[in-house]
Parts: structure tokens; C-alpha cells; sequence
């Protein structure tokens, strides 16, 4: 079959293996007693802001048409004393009080008194203990102007709890999957097989880089990423057994649409032809909305309870939360049956008594309508934007949630932002007249996108837009699992790095700069002006690095030196060493400062020292800017996660 | 050179000490002998008639023993399976833990304990919907279920000779021989897998929900 193996060189491979080695010191040790082609499994993780879920693959035994990834049934603690065993680990960390829980209650399978308790309990502990609370971490991990290794979380904790990091709280999701799956696998230890780690492609390389920073921390140094609409893709392919070259054509730009439980993510992938074979390259990634199907199910409960309200009704705290589910479960009924127009929602009382007390309404399938696909998925025109108010109030306290809950609107922000995204493929031709770049096909991916009302409208509105432009009309790829794709993909991506299938070319999903001081003569009252200067282009690919030896710059040794740093999603065509002296907002986001202090090793402080930058592509999927000496090459790393004392 | 003649008519007028020990000798080896034979023979008689001997030596003790064995006998009557003394170890957890699970998704115990001559039948129907749904959540999640007979109630079903007795119960006119010919009154249910979840060491099985007390 003329599959496209040929693309990955075998050169390239030899590279990985090497480059993870060098990496991982220890690894050279657990080399000598397990030879390291003793690796059986492609697992892949994915770490979702609600729900982790794990898959993993034996690589021994395969070929292209009988891949199938299995999902592992994670052992978790549902309630105090319980264990069972769930395909998802929601992504909870839940920081008990000494006294709440009993001696043994808490003990797993692999450890009698685990340090956090994750998963089920955690949820189900915290629904009625807010305060206790870890959710989202992963959300805080590229939440700019936070130390994401300070114990600041849950935010709204008293001070007497001891508070973890979101760090802290990734590095314990982690765990609980590595021993999980250590105690289902004694033979075959995690560290030692292909782990591929998903995150969101909008995430900066601050939170790449905490990722794998947790990964190791775990023992998992071989660890590398994976963007999750890529692993979405990825599953699609595998699920198809080989078909995917007859649903899709050169030509095509397929958007990805990954609606989960807190966060909104968009990528476009182009189809294009090489050498008589199709080849995928994700040209374009959305930014990172926090909005998704919590707070569908929130706005629903909202709805219901202004219902109350009118007739009468308080509702306390813990009736919210209980409406909350049950809105859930309603609305998902709704959404599957055509011919049940409302449903009625319960919310038992809290004492023993089970009749008396008990509050009684409905969801109507108006209501559904109206709040979930008018509220989140509006027909709105192709040149709408999100509405984005000021900000008022603290943010660093809390999340900076999409304020705009309109999907589509985001959706069509995102398309039109991307327009010149596919300019330089030839493959590619977009018409003259064209507002927004026109994508021919959809993959969904999400729990949200499970309801086929909510699909359907997502899929009218963008062919209504293509429809106004005189496009053809974007097909749905259909034979996805919504929930457990991303982690499938994952898994099918460790046996694609093996040479195997059709890999997805990809590289960073922005270009980055660093901010200097432009050389004009001050002016009194007024800010130097600020230059932009490109370190690393769009699309640098894993494996490869880049230098600027023109740019010097003096540093003193042993003094902090920051830098501003700006991402940009759209500036496609600037090359390493470009300086940007105007820019619109729009263009370029500025991420968090980046700094890098140089050691007082075998130097005198105070020494200036000439140095340039050089950004590099690891082969884990994370950037690395390094600063290098002019004078002897010694090199210093530019730490990305400064956020502390900003 | 010394020569031994034999009288037969000459009896000895003193005992000497060989004389003694020789007829000791005698008596002792022939009352082994009779004590030999008797055994043998009282072990054969036991063999042959156990009971016989057992009338002709009329302990008391035997008598309580048969009284014991013929309670036990009575015991077994009452609960034929050998499994009792299996499932003692086993049932209270398990019927536990489905209670405890019962009663987190669908306040079933606080359904059953409530007196429901009070309410009206609207207000009890509300509260059968949260049983209903949570009872329904339980049960999927912990067991899979599947009928014993995939046809359609009401349709008429053949039973083969030798079917399966435990999982199909005949009623009303059982005569004649297999197959029989018959209606389907219910499918049945059984179930085919199940996940209840594991228990650690100090959980209290018997707390099938705890107090709550919000602080």
C-alpha cells in the first residue's frame, strides 16, 4: 500500500532515540538492564481539564489495518472506602481535612495512604466542600501573570488549608496514572514505553513546558507531546483502517473543532500532495477559550433557577450544584430523544426524608434550545466578533473565562484571523473574494459535540457562511469517539513515530519574539519604543534550532535579565532575526516575560558578556531558548516559568 | 560316659528350680495363645455384626452420639446447599455495598424507611423519579443485565429436551414429556457481568450512608 511512511526519515528516528536518552540520565542506567527496544506499549494520555483518560497500544504485534488502541480502566476511589475502576480520571485533587476521612479509607491498590486524593472522590467530596476544592489546574498552567508552581489553588480556600500549585495538582493526575497503570502492568513499567502526552495547541511554551517539567517529575522523562486536535486527527485515521485517503483529498483544509468540558480549541489541518502521496500539516491553532460544556450546563441550572425564583422559590448553594446535574442528565436526554419535549428535574431534599421537601420542575426543550444552541452556538454572520467588555476586577484571582459564551462567534474570529494561513501551500487556492478561510471539512471532538443538535447547528452555521461566498459546502468526517479520540490518537502517534502511517506536520504553532529597546534617542515622558524581534518562525519543526548571531546582546553576569515575549498565530512569513517595529494587538499576544540569568561559573559578576539567542524545537514538542556566549559558546537557558513577582 | 535312660514310671519327688521355670513357661505361652484366639475371634464377630456387639455392649455413650448425628441430620433438611457456611462470609458485604450504592444514586433507603400513606400520589411520583433514575444509574453501572430469552413475550416457545431448569421455570399444565411447547410469560433477567466496586480494609460496610453534618 503506498502509505506514507517514507516521509519520516529513518535518520530521524535514531535522532529521537538519542536525543531522549541524552535527556534522561537515568535512563542509560535502566538501558543496561532492559534493553530499550523492550518497549511493548504506545501509551497515550490525555490530560483534559475535566477528565484524564489513558490508551495504550502493544507495539509488538502490529500492523496498519489491526491498530486498536485500548483505553485502560483506571482504578480510582469513588467514596470513601470504595475503588473502582473508570475509563476516565476526572481531574480533581481534593484536599481533605485530617479529620474527614477515616485511617484506611483512602488506601488504593498500589498505595495504602495515597499523598492526594484525585479522581471520582475528589469530585464527589468537593461538590459539597467547594472550599477544598482543585479543579481546572490545567486551565492555570497557561494563565498568564501566574506562578504556576506557588500553592495558590482552590483560590477561594480559607488560609488554613494548605493549598498545592497547579503544578502540584498535574504532577498528582500523573501519578495516580502511572501507578494505575503500573499495578495493572507490573511487567512492563510506564518509563519505560513510548508515552505520548497530549495538550491543548493553544497552549504557550511556558505550560508546554510545565507538562513535561510534571511528566518527569513523575518518572516519565521520555514523555513527549502531542497537540490535541492533532491526536483527534490521528484517531480518526486509525479508526478508519486505511480508509481515510478516500474521505479526504488533496486540496482539502479540515478544521478541527474540540469542544470539552472547560476549554474550546480550534486547529486547521491542510491536506496537500507530495510525491503522489497526501500529506497533513496543521497550518493554524485558535487561541485558548475557557468555555465549554461546564458552563453549558451551568447556564441551564441558571435558567432553571431563575424559573424557581419566579414562583417563589430560593434555592441554596447546594440545590444549584444538585440542579446543575440534573440538567445535565436532562439535557443530554433531550438532545438524543426527538420526541421528549421536557423533562423534569428533581433536586431531592438533603435529610433523610426523601418526599417531603423535595423541588420539583422541568427543562423544556424550548429552553435547551434557546439557551444551549441560541446562547452557545447563535447563527451569527461571518464577520461577527466576540464581544469582549473590560475587565473589571481582579483576574489573577480567578480564570480569565471566555466572556463571549458564542462558540460560533469565536469560531468565525478564528476562521477569518487565519485567512493567509494557507497562502504559501500550493495545493491550496483560496478564491479573491474570500473573507475568512474556507475549510471543506469538520472533525468534532469533545463530549459537548456528542449531541447532534448542538453538531448539527455548528455545521449550519459555518455552511451558512460558506454558502454566502459561494464555497462548497464543509463535510462532517464522521467514526470519531468524541470522548476517548484524543487519548486513542495519543496512543496511534507513539506507533506513527515508529515510521509507521501518516504523521501530521506540524512545528510550533506560533512564531515568537522577544521585545527590545529600539536605539532612537530618549524622549522625556516617554516609554522607549519597543521592537519585536522573531527568535523562532512559525512551523519550526521538532528536532531543529535556530540562531541569531547578529543580535548581540550585553548581559551581566549573575543579575536576572528579562525580556518581554510575544506570540503570534498569524505572522507566518518572519524569519529568525526579523525585527517588527509596528504591530496591531491583533497580531501579536504577549505571553509572559521570559528571563535568563547567567551563572557566576568560572566568571567575575558584573562581567558584561556578549551574548545571542538561539531557540530550539525539542524533539518532546517543547521550545527552548537558550542564550550563547560570543566570546567561549557556553550557554545559558532561558527560563520561560517567571511568573512568580511579576 | 553318661547315658540318659528313660522311665516312664518314675515320678520326681522334689521340684528343682528348671522344673518351675519350665512349667511357668508353659502356662504363660498358653494363656498368650487363648488370649490370641479370643481376640481373633471378637474382631471377626465385630466385623460381621457391628450392631450385635454393640447391643451386647451397651455403652451410654454411643446413645448420645446417634441422638447428635440424627440433629445434624435434621439441620441438613433445613438448608440442603453446602453453600451456607460460603455465603455467611460473603452476602453481608455485598448486600451491604448494593444497599450503600442504592441509597447514593437514588436515596433508596430513605425511600423505602419513608411512611408514604401521608403524601398525595403527585408528591410521591416526584420522589419516584429521583429512585427511578438513580436506581437505573446504579444498576447499569455496577451490573449488566440481559434477558434469559431474547423472544417476544406472549410468543409461543418450544424447550428442548434437557433445558435449562434453573433459567426457565415451567408453570400451569406440566405434563407429558420434553420438548414442551409453551408461552412466554417473562423473559427473565440475568446478569452476565458485574462491577461492584472493591472495598479497602477499614471501610464499614454497615454505614450504607453516613450522617452528614455541614459545618
Amino acid at each position: 500500500m503506498s502509505d506514507l511512511s517514507d516521509q519520516i526519515q529513518p535518520e530521524k528516528v535514531t535522532e529521537n532515540a538519542a536525543v531522549m536518552e541524552a535527556e534522561n540520565p537515568t535512563d542509560q542506567r535502566i538501558t543496561a538492564e532492559y534493553p530499550r527496544n523492550g518497549t511493548r506499549f504506545s501509551v497515550g494520555i490525555d490530560l483534559g481539564t475535566t477528565h484524564c483518560v489513558l490508551s495504550y497500544a502493544d507495539l509488538d504485534n502490529i500492523d496498519d489495518e489491526a491498530f486498536s488502541p485500548q483505553v485502560m480502566a483506571i482504578p480510582q476511589l469513588t467514596s470513601p472506602g470504595s475503588v473502582e475502576e473508570k475509563q476516565q480520571l476526572p481531574s480533581f485533587l481534593y484536599l481533605a481535612h485530617e479529620a474527614e476521612l477515616t485511617e484506611d479509607s483512602t488506601s488504593l491498590p498500589w498505595a495504602a495512604k495515597p499523598d492526594y486524593l484525585v479522581g471520582e472522590i475528589a469530585r464527589n467530596l468537593g461538590s459539597k466542600t467547594p472550599i477544598r476544592l482543585v479543579s481546572s489546574a490545567k486551565s492555570w498552567l497557561c494563565h498568564a501573570g501566574v506562578d504556576c508552581k506557588a500553592p495558590i489553588l482552590p483560590a477561594e480556600a480559607p488560609d488554613e488549608v494548605k493549598r498545592v500549585s497547579p503544578f502540584l495538582a498535574t504532577t498528582a493526575y500523573l501519578q495516580h496514572l502511572r501507578d494505575a497503570w503500573q499495578s495493572l502492568h507490573p511487567q512492563a513499567p510506564l518509563d519505560q514505553q513510548d508515552v505520548v502526552i497530549t495538550v491543548p495547541a493553544s497552549f504557550d511554551p511556558a505550560a508546554r513546558e510545565l507538562t513535561v517539567e510534571a511528566a518527569r517529575a513523575v518518572g516519565l522523562g521520555q514523555a513527549i507531546l502531542l497537540e490535541e486536535p492533532q491526536a483527534a486527527l490521528y484517531s480518526w485515521i486509525e479508526k478508519s483502517h486505511g480508509d481515510w485517503r478516500k474521505h479526504a483529498e488533496v486540496g482539502d483544509i479540515i478544521l478541527v473543532i474540540d469542544i470539552g468540558g472547560g476549554t474550546t480549541d480550534l486547529s486547521l489541518i491542510a491536506v496537500t500532495e507530495k510525491d503522489g502521496n497526501l500529506e497533513l500539516t496543521r497550518v493554524a491553532v485558535g487561541d485558548h477559550i475557557l468555555l465549554g460544556g461546564d458552563n453549558m450546563d451551568l447556564a441551564l441550572a441558571y435558567t432553571v433557577k431563575a424559573k424557581l425564583e419566579n414562583d417563589g422559590k430560593r434555592l441554596e448553594p447546594w440545590q444549584i450544584q444538585a440542579l446543575t446535574h440534573s440538567c445535565r442528565d436532562a439535557k443530554e436526554k433531550i438532545f438524543n430523544n426527538f420526541e421528549v419535549d421536557n423533562i423534569p428535574l428533581v433536586v431531592a431534599s438533603r435529610g433523610s426524608s426523601l418526599i417531603a421537601g423535595t423541588l420539583r420542575t422541568e427543562l423544556t426543550r424550548e429552553e435547551v434550545n434557546r439557551v444551549l444552541v441560541e446562547g452557545f452556538l447563535p447563527q451569527v454572520a461571518v464577520g461577527d466578533r466576540p464581544v469582549s467588555g473590560p475587565r473589571t476586577g481582579l483576574r489573577t484571582a480567578g480564570l480569565p473565562y471566555a466572556q463571549d459564551a458564542a462558540i460560533t462567534r469565536h469560531l468565525a474570529a478564528f476562521l477569518a484571523k487565519q485567512q493567509g494561513a494557507t497562502d504559501e501551500l500550493k495545493d491550496i487556492n483560496l478564491p479573491e473574494h474570500a473573507s475568512f478561510l474556507h475549510p471543506t471539512a469538520v472533525l468534532f471532538n469533545g463530549g459537548v459535540l456528542k449531541a447532534g443538535v448542538l453538531a448539527e447547528r455548528l455545521m449550519d452555521v459555518l455552511n451558512s457562511w460558506l454558502r454566502a461566498e459561494q464555497a462548497p459546502e464543509a463535510r462532517l468526517l464522521t467514526g470519531a469517539d468524541l470522548d476517548l479520540a484524543v487519548a486513542r490518537g495519543a496512543a496511534y502517534y507513539g506507533y506513527v513515530r515508529k515510521g509507521k502511517g501518516v504523521r501530521i506536520k506540524g512545528g510550533t504553532a506560533a512564531s515568537y519574539y522577544v521585545g527590545i529597546e529600539s536605539a532612537m534617542p530618549a524622549v522625556p515622558g516617554m516609554t522607549p519604543e519597543i521592537q519585536a524581534l522573531c527568535i523562532a518562525p512559525f512551523g519550526m519543526e521538532e528536532g531543529t534550532q535556530q540562531e541569531l548571531p547578529d543580535d548581540e546582546f550585553g548581559l551581566v553576569i549573575g543579575e536576572p535579565v528579562r525580556f518581554r515575549f510575544f506570540a503570534s498565530h498569524t505572522r507566518r512569513e518572519d524569519k529568525v532575526g526579523a525585527r517588527l517595529d509596528y504591530w496591531t494587538d491583533e497580531e501579536l499576544d504577549e505571553l509572559d516575560e521570559i528571563e535568563i540569568t547567567l551563572s557566576e561559573e568560572g566568571r567575575r559578576p558584573g562581567e558584561v558578556v556578549p551574548v545571542h539567542l538561539c531557540a530550539a524545537v525539542t524533539e518532546v514538542g517543547t521550545l527552548e531558548l537558550q542564550a550563547v556566549s560570543q566570546k567561549d559558546h557556553g550557554r545559558w537557558k532561558i527560563e520561560f516559568d517567571v511568573r512568580a513577582g511579576n | 560316659m553318661n547315658t540318659y535312660a528313660i522311665d516312664l514310671s518314675l515320678k520326681p519327688t522334689t521340684f528343682d528350680l528348671w522344673h518351675v521355670c519350665l512349667a511357668g513357661t508353659v502356662a504363660l505361652l498358653s494363656l498368650i495363645l487363648i488370649v490370641l484366639l479370643l481376640s481373633v475371634v471378637i474382631s471377626r464377630i465385630r466385623c460381621k455384626k457391628k450392631s450385635t456387639i454393640q447391643q451386647t455392649a451397651p455403652t451410654p455413650e454411643p446413645v448420645v452420639k446417634i441422638v447428635e448425628k440424627i440433629v445434624e441430620v435434621e439441620k441438613l433438611v433445613h438448608a440442603p446447599a453446602p453453600e451456607p457456611v460460603v455465603l455467611k462470609e460473603a452476602t453481608p458485604d455485598a448486600a451491604l455495598q448494593l444497599l450503600g450504592l442504592l441509597q447514593k444514586e437514588a436515596r433508596f433507603i430513605d425511600f423505602i424507611k419513608e411512611d408514604i400513606a401521608a403524601f398525595s400520589d403527585a408528591d410521591i411520583g416526584v420522589a419516584v423519579r429521583v429512585v427511578h433514575e438513580g436506581c437505573n444509574k446504579a444498576i447499569n453501572e455496577h451490573f449488566t443485565l440481559a434477558a434469559v430469552r431474547n423472544e417476544q413475550e406472549g410468543s409461543k416457545i418450544t424447550l428442548p429436551q434437557g433445558f435449562d431448569a434453573a433459567a426457565v421455570r415451567l408453570t400451569g399444565n406440566i405434563v407429558g414429556a420434553a420438548p414442551f411447547t409453551g408461552t412466554l410469560v417473562h423473559k427473565g433477567w440475568q446478569v452476565t457481568g458485574i462491577r461492584l466496586p472493591k472495598l479497602t480494609a477499614g471501610h464499614n460496610a454497615a454505614i450504607v450512608a453516613p450522617a452528614e453534618v455541614e459545618l
